[in-house]
């Protein structure tokens, strides 16, 4: 028998990316889910704060980073749970392909349907906070940016957690920590878009992290998925 | 390249050994290094000008500050060793350092708001390096938590390993975002370490309280890698011959 | 001529040893059926030449070379665990479209003639989840099928098959003995393989 001929590692994380995006909208139902739970905790700010517009527009930045900080941590912790259940994940392991592309691919689609669809709602949670309109573009990148950030973070956490039972709470445990600098510069870029004054300072900070996070995490991912498989 | 003596010195035996060997090698000169540092610090060094006797906390503080940074930075290289070339040994000196850097870490945050209840009038200031030990601790207390939470040793080692390494390339980020927090936010920072002006007399013993709390660590490292060992090992032939 | 060899082949879980210098050879055109009792080390010697699950100390050769690659030597084998890896949410064929697409470029047709081989084009196109244990297994076979290795890793397989379905999993398995495939099973089943193509390697459970 010949050896037989292997896609490109770029081919085999498409096909990876669109199986998931398949599945999740098979079940559109969860898709939803974090991004509800984001606005309800931002909501509940002006709740149990204060509804004076000007007070909660002094806080914005820390709610809506914190509400996306928690949002994706949930999120992410069922990343590769299901996918360990049924057995597809050891497949990809299997697949003569490296696992890091295949699991950065499931980390992509992830993104592309939480913390994207959480950046796109985070204007309308601000305006709820006293947020001005001519902030938005400059809240909206920080976020796009920072929540990939959060995503590749969250998958070494997931990875790690993959043969512990109850993992979730030990996951969010792990990865909130080294979340700080993402929360740091994205609160700032924030709080700068809200005032008035360039966020590009930040912003670039908060991208020079998502270049580390895209090169390192998928690595450390991989690593933590062959150890949660044994 | 001969690499027996990579793995003889990987052997448990052999490291039980050692460590045995090594341990009072490191333990006495820490007591007398710390005795020394206490003596000069307490005793010989004149009252800072503008802190008065506050200032002296310094001598635990500041070797605790360094050791926690130090201690992770151990356990994540040796963390790295056991996970690239398999060494199980390193795996149990990355284990051993856990508690002690979480402890260490502790002592420079008590010791921390002790010395800012007469500097800034309170207990908690969000200033940059406590807020940065505060994070260190949460890093440690995961790390402890993730080998905790696996049953199976060698996956809890691997697992943690991972975290540690991935913590490592972390904390010098967190440490750079959390001081452009402060310097942006700019709450009160009066912990002036290493001060060029640092006369003599307070700088000496300073420097013996680094060199004790360091070989402290070494010699309480070696107690708790022979403990580690002889709980990994607690069925192994060569352990009856070794205690009895 | 393809050939699998396991020499000294050591394996821990946890702190237990499961595995002490198992070692087999087996040539291409063989079966090796791996028998034993439940806890003596079917499934870890699996998973174990899979690399799934680390070795402790041994030494595996693939066609007389130590695979310098581990991503070809996966590339060439077909492993099967306890459940079939399928999505629940999707149907026979889009899962093994995506299984397939990770691994090689698919041509046009070879799906659907892998569901035709298995019997399985009649629920093809329902989700998995809407389909029996042994059916599920059909379909998982279809996807070794598809991958078209040469070794194949073949743990428990009878599990939940029917009469028609074992002898389907004997007719598989013999059509890739005679490409000069290889196959490592853990069953206690008889799968009614001829005697001369068959190897047995009997496991004890460790104390």
């Amino acid at each position: 028998m010949t050896p037989q001929p292997r896609t490109s590692a770029l081919a085999a994380a498409s096909a990876v990316l669109q199986r998931d995006l398949v599945l999740a909208l098979r079940r559109p139902s969860q898709l939803l889910q974090p991004l509800a739970f984001f606005v309800v905790v931002t909501l509940l700010f002006p709740l149990g704060y204060t509804p004076e517009l000007a007070k909660l527009r002094s806080i914005a930045p820390g709610v809506l980073w914190v509400g996306a900080l928690l949002a994706s941590v949930l999120a992410l912790d069922s990343l590769f749970r299901d996918d360990a259940a049924d057995g597809t994940l050891e497949q990809f392991v299997l697949a003569g392909q490296p696992l890091a592309a295949l699991l950065f691919a499931k980390t992509a689609a992830h993104w592309l349907l939480t913390g994207l669809p959480l950046a796109l709602m985070a204007p309308v949670t601000g305006i709820a906070l006293g947020v001005p309109i001519e902030a938005m573009p400059g809240i909206l990148c920080a976020l796009c940016i920072g929540t990939v950030t959060l995503s590749l973070i969250g998958a070494i956490g997931a990875g790690l957690t993959l043969g512990v039972r109850r993992g979730g709470v030990l996951s969010s445990l792990l990865t909130l920590p080294l979340s700080v600098p993402v929360l740091v510069f994205g609160a700032r870029a924030t709080e700068l878009a809200i005032t008035g004054g360039s966020p590009s300072g930040a912003l670039y900070l908060l991208a020079a992290l998502m270049v580390l996070g895209l090169t390192l995490a998928p690595l450390a991912a991989a690593a933590a998925v062959r150890i949660g498989l044994e | 390249m001969d690499w027996t003596w990579f793995h003889k010195f990987g052997s448990p035996p052999h490291v039980y050994r050692l460590a045995g060997v090594l341990t009072p090698w490191f333990a006495w000169p820490a007591v007398a290094a710390i005795l020394a540092g206490l003596y000069g610090g307490l005793v010989l060094a004149p009252p800072d000008y503008q802190q008065g006797d506050g200032f002296r906390i310094i001598y635990v503080h500041a070797p605790s500050a360094w050791l926690s940074v130090m201690i992770y930075a151990t356990m994540a290289a040796a963390a790295f060793v056991g996970l690239v070339w398999r060494m199980k040994v390193a795996h149990a000196v990355a284990a051993s350092c856990a508690g002690i850097g979480a402890w260490f870490t502790a002592v420079s945050l008590v010791t921390g708001m002790l010395w800012g209840k007469p500097m800034w009038g309170t207990y908690w200031v969000w200033d940059p390096r406590l807020t940065a030990q505060l994070i260190l601790l949460l890093l440690f207390f995961g790390y402890m938590a993730l080998r905790a939470g696996i049953d199976d040793l060698g996956r809890a080692d691997r697992a943690s390993a991972v975290l540690a390494v991935v913590g490592l390339v972390n904390v010098p980020i967190i440490r750079f975002s959390v001081d452009w927090w402060n310097s942006i936010h700019q709450a009160p920072s009066v912990m002036k370490l290493g001060r060029p002006t640092m006369p003599m007399d307070m700088l000496v013993p300073l420097l013996l309280m680094l060199l004790g709390f360091t070989l402290y660590f070494a010699a309480v490292l070696m107690v708790r890698l022979r403990a580690e060992v002889l709980r990994r090992e607690r069925n192994a032939s060569w352990l009856k011959e070794a205690v009895l | 001529m393809n050939t699998l060899s396991l020499s000294n082949w050591h394996v821990f879980r946890g702190e237990r040893q499961v595995l002490r210098g198992v070692g087999f050879d087996l040539q291409g055109g063989r079966c090796l059926q791996v028998l034993g009792d439940n806890g003596s080390g079917k499934t870890t010697l699996l998973r174990s030449i899979a690399g799934l699950v680390p070795r402790e100390a041994g030494e595996l050769r693939w066609c007389g070379a130590v695979p310098a690659d581990e991503g070809q030597f996966h590339a060439d084998l077909g492993y099967l665990g306890h459940d079939p890896p399928l999505k629940a949410d999707l149907d026979a064929r889009e899962n093994l479209a995506f299984a397939l697409r990770v691994r090689r470029p698919v041509v046009a047709g070879e799906i659907d003639a892998a569901l035709a081989r298995v019997g399985a084009q009649a629920y093809a196109d329902r989700p998995v989840r809407t389909l029996s244990a042994g059916q599920r297994r059909r379909i998982a076979f279809a996807a070794l099928l598809c991958f078209r290795v040469p070794l194949w890793l073949l743990d428990e397989p009878t599990t939940n098959l029917d009469a028609a379905g074992i002898a389907l999993l004997r007719e598989l398995m013999d059509e890739c003995l005679a490409r000069g495939g290889l196959v490592v099973t853990a069953t206690h089943q008889d799968l009614g393989l001829d005697p001369r193509r068959l190897d047995r390697l009997a496991l004890a459970v460790l104390r």
